[in-house]
């Protein structure tokens, strides 16, 4: 993918909309109740992550149909593709990937908006909950429809006081296409 | 064999059946059009289709002169690694073979003179299987699928190849 272009955009002016008040306030309603049905927020996260797990495997395949990609190279345009393309497509916003380790197997990418937290702020009983913790599932489900095993977390959140929301990406498994069978079946 | 609900068999004569493997190798969808002759089970039908087209990528793969990969015959590849093949032809039928990062494997078989399928093989991916079977918020994903609005727009594209 040549550096300079923004493949987001494309594939964003392409795809149906929906008022963003409503989307919000959707997702609103949904940390709400699982605040109301959980109490804890500890749970509330585990719940989000497992909400949005469920989202990314399904997402993945609208994802690879609309923006048309093939194959990432590496890891690296694994995580450009997610923040340029992916975020653009779905939340209208584009990060930017830093931090990566030596090893080229974790980075951050980082939201500066984030149009999931428009009027919300956080009042002292939910000080734990990390409010858009369903992006992390959306990531690793999705990731791991294409044989990726990742482990992501928010580990900044403008909600909290941070200056942008960060999350933490990391890869710990490719895993190889195997023949599902035992000869003998 | 029974012919498809919905017998769109006639308007669309070159077809003959597809399916539909997900990573596991389980035939999330089996599509017959025309297909009179058929000597094993179904269940050991989409076996044996999900063994050659599993062993014939990676045969591909590991024959490709410039961009093939040392190793073992037959060691397993990261999706997305190597070359895949897209089509192969006998003197009586044409298979046409897309597979997607997600793993999902769709097969066309069509007669033999069937032009190049692979822009279709797309279009099915994107515009029918995504559409109304992935987006459906009741299927539960990797399972096999009975969908009506799928067979439907399915049917209604195939008449348009030729």
């Amino acid at each position: 993918m040549p550096p300079n272009s923004r493949p987001g955009d494309a594939v964003f002016a392409s795809v149906d909309r929906v008022n963003a008040e409503l989307f919000t306030l959707t997702y609103g309603a949904i940390v709400r109740q699982l605040l109301t049905d959980f109490e804890e927020v500890d749970e509330v996260n585990k719940q989000l992550d497992t909400m949005g797990y469920n989202i990314g495997i399904r997402l993945i395949d609208d994802f690879l149909a609309k923006a048309n990609i093939t194959r990432c190279s590496d890891f690296r345009e694994t995580a450009e593709t997610i923040v340029k393309v992916g975020f653009k497509m779905f939340l209208g916003v584009t990060g930017t990937v830093a931090n990566w380790n030596t090893d080229n197997t974790e980075c951050s990418l980082i939201l500066d908006d984030n149009p999931l937290v428009d009027f919300v702020e956080l009042p002292e009983t939910c000080q734990g909950l990390y409010y858009c913790n369903i992006l992390c599932g959306v990531i690793r489900g999705a990731l791991e429809m294409v044989s990726m095993r990742t482990e992501v977390k928010f580990v900044k959140d403008v909600l909290r006081g941070d200056d942008v929301f960060e999350i933490r990406l990391k890869l710990l498994e490719q895993v190889p296409e195997e023949y599902p069978y035992k000869d003998d079946e | 064999m029974l012919q498809a609900p919905g017998g769109a068999v006639g308007s669309s004569t070159r077809m003959r059946c597809m399916y539909m493997f997900n990573r596991q190798g389980v035939c999330l969808h089996y599509h017959v059009w025309l297909r009179p002759v058929s000597v094993l089970s179904r269940q050991e039908d989409q076996k044996l289709m999900f063994g050659l087209l599993f062993s014939l990528k990676l045969f591909t793969a590991k024959m490709d002169p410039v961009g093939g990969s040392k190793g073992q015959l037959g060691a397993a590849q990261l999706q997305g690694q190597g070359c895949s093949f897209h089509s192969f032809q006998t003197n009586t039928y044409k298979l046409s073979f897309m597979e997607t990062p997600t793993g999902l494997k769709i097969v066309l078989v069509t007669d033999s003179k069937m032009s190049d399928l692979r822009e279709a093989l797309k279009y099915i991916y994107s515009n029918i299987y995504v559409e109304y079977v992935v987006k459906n918020p009741l299927y539960t994903p990797d399972t096999p699928f009975k969908c009506e609005l799928f067979n439907q727009n399915l049917d209604n594209y195939v008449k348009t190849l030729s």
